[in-house]
C-alpha cells in the first residue's frame, strides 16, 4: 500500500485549478438556490472512492450506438458520426467503460414531457444512446446533429447545440457528466453553462473537432471528441535495473 | 522525456431532460435479488434547494458495499467474493416531491485503508439542473455504534455530522429517511473527492 494511501490522501489528484465550473455561477440562474454555500470537505480516497460500478447496468442493444436506426423510419436532420477515445490524464485508454449520451432532435426539441419548446418532435428520433468503449478506449455513435434551442435563463437565451455525455470510468472518483459542443458555434460565448468553466483552454476541451477523415462520403459528417477522465497521480519514472 | 499530462474534462450540468436516457429503467432503484444476503433497507431520499423547495428534476446515484463489506470491483482485494445476488449501484430520478427510494441491504463495513473499518455507508452522487458538476455525499445510519470511530465522519465538524445520518422512519419499518439540503442552515455535508 502506498504511503499516500496510508496517510489518507487522494490517489487521484484534484482537478487543475480553473478546469471545472464552480457550483455557484449566478449568470446560470438555477445555480443560485442549488449551489452549496458551505465549503466542501476534502475526502481521502478510501476503498469507497477507489471502486465504482464497472459494467453496463443495462445490457447494450444492437442499435444503442446508432440513434438513426432506433425507429421504423429515418430521423430528420444532418447525420453525424461522433467518435473518439476515453482516456485518463496520462493518455492511457480506458477500455470497456460505459458511455451514455442524450440530446435533442434536429429541431431543438427533447423527447421529454417537460420540454415545451415549440419545435416538432421527430417520431423517428428519441435521442438516447449507450455503448461500451472497446479495448483501445474507443467509442463511436451515429446520430443527428442536435439543434440549438431557447431556454428561460435570461432574455433571449439559447443553448448552443450540444450532446450530453455520461461516463463512469474505473471508479467512483472518475464519474463524469458533461456536454459536448460543436466547433465555431456562435452561441457559445453567450451560454452561461459553458462559460461557467473559468479556464478557456478547459472550455475548449468540450468542443468536438470536425474531422474530414471520419466522414462517410454520401452519408455523414464526422466529429472527433476524446474524453479525458481524472487520472491517478502520475507514477514516478522508474529506471531499468 | 515526461509526456505532458492531459487534463480531465470539465463537468457540465445534467440539465432537466435526461430522464429518457438515464432513468427509464426503474429497476435501478432495487439493488437486491430475493436471495441477497443482509438486512433489508429502504432508503428514501428527499432533495431540497436553498428555499427548502423540493428539487423535482434531480438524479441520485448510490454506490455501496454488499452486506459483508465487499465492493464488486477489482480494487477491493478482500478475500470473499461479492454477493452475486446484490448490485452495489443504483440510480433514480427525484419525483415531484424531490424524493426517490432505493431498496437495498445495509452495507457491511468496508476497510478504511489504514487497518481499520469504515462505518456502514452509501456513497451518493447528486446531479441536477443548476448543479454544474456532481455533488458527492455519504449516508450513514442512525444508531450505528461504529459511527464514533468512522475516519471520514471524524473529518466533518461535529455540528454538521448529523446531516450525513439517515434516520429510521417512525411509521415504516425498514425505511430510512435522508434529506439532502443543497443550501441553508441544514446544508448537507458535501465532499470534494
Amino acid at each position: 500500500m502506498s504511503e499516500r494511501k496510508e496517510q489518507g490522501l487522494k490517489e487521484y489528484p484534484l482537478p487543475e485549478a480553473g478546469s471545472q465550473p464552480p457550483f455557484l455561477y449566478p449568470a446560470y440562474t438555477s445555480t443560485v438556490r442549488r449551489a452549496p454555500q458551505k465549503p466542501l470537505i476534502q475526502l481521502p480516497h478510501t476503498l469507497s472512492e477507489l471502486t465504482g460500478p464497472l459494467y453496463g447496468h443495462n445490457p447494450i442493444g444492437e442499435t444503442d450506438n446508432d440513434l438513426t436506426r432506433q425507429h421504423a423510419g429515418e430521423p430528420l436532420g444532418e447525420r453525424i458520426i461522433v467518435t473518439g477515445r476515453v482516456l485518463d490524464e496520462d493518455g492511457r485508454p480506458i477500455p470497456h467503460t460505459l458511455v451514455e449520451l442524450w440530446q435533442c432532435n434536429a429541431a431543438g426539441r427533447y423527447f421529454h414531457n417537460v420540454d415545451d419548446h415549440r419545435a416538432p418532435l421527430d417520431p423517428n428520433f428519441t435521442g438516447a444512446g449507450r455503448t461500451m468503449t472497446d479495448e483501445n478506449g474507443a467509442y463511436r455513435f451515429v446520430t443527428i446533429k442536435p439543434g440549438a434551442y431557447p431556454w428561460r435563463n435570461h432574455a433571449n437565451a439559447w443553448r448552443p447545440a450540444h450532446i450530453h455525455f455520461s461516463l463512469f470510468g474505473p471508479c467512483f472518483v472518475t464519474r463524469l457528466i458533461t456536454q459536448m459542443y460543436f466547433p465555431n458555434d456562435p452561441l457559445m460565448p453567450f451560454d452561461p453553462i459553458s462559460q461557467s468553466i473559468p479556464d478557456e483552454r478547459a472550455r475548449q476541451r468540450l468542443v468536438s473537432r470536425f474531422d474530414l477523415s471520419l466522414t462517410e462520403p454520401e452519408w455523414a459528417l464526422g466529429y472527433r471528441f476524446d474524453m479525458v477522465l481524472r487520472g491517478r497521480e502520475a507514477t514516478p519514472f522508474e529506471g531499468r535495473e | 522525456m515526461k509526456p505532458e499530462r492531459l487534463c480531465g474534462l470539465p463537468a457540465q450540468t445534467i440539465g432537466p431532460f435526461y430522464h429518457f436516457a438515464l432513468t427509464s429503467n426503474a429497476a435501478l432503484g432495487c439493488l437486491t435479488r430475493p436471495d441477497a444476503k443482509g438486512e433489508r433497507m429502504r432508503v428514501r431520499f428527499r432533495l431540497l434547494d436553498g428555499d427548502d423547495v423540493p428539487v423535482p428534476d434531480g438524479m441520485l446515484e448510490i454506490w455501496q458495499a454488499d452486506a459483508a463489506g465487499k465492493y464488486d470491483h477489482p480494487a477491493d482485494t478482500q478475500e470473499q467474493a461479492p454477493d452475486p445476488a446484490f448490485c452495489g449501484f443504483g440510480r433514480l430520478a427525484t419525483d415531484a416531491e424531490g424524493c426517490c427510494t432505493f431498496d437495498t441491504v445495509r452495507p457491511g463495513r468496508a476497510p478504511d485503508g489504514r487497518g481499520g473499518c469504515q462505518a456502514s455507508h452509501l456513497n451518493v452522487s447528486v446531479f441536477a439542473r443548476g448543479l454544474l458538476g456532481r455533488l458527492c455525499t455519504r449516508v450513514y445510519f442512525e444508531g450505528d455504534a461504529a459511527l464514533a470511530e468512522d475516519p471520514v465522519l471524524r473529518l466533518v465538524p461535529e455540528e454538521r455530522r448529523g446531516t450525513l445520518i439517515a434516520r429510521r422512519d417512525a411509521a415504516q419499518t425498514g425505511q430510512w429517511n435522508f434529506d439532502i439540503h443543497l443550501q441553508g442552515e441544514q446544508e448537507t455535508v458535501f465532499f470534494e473527492i
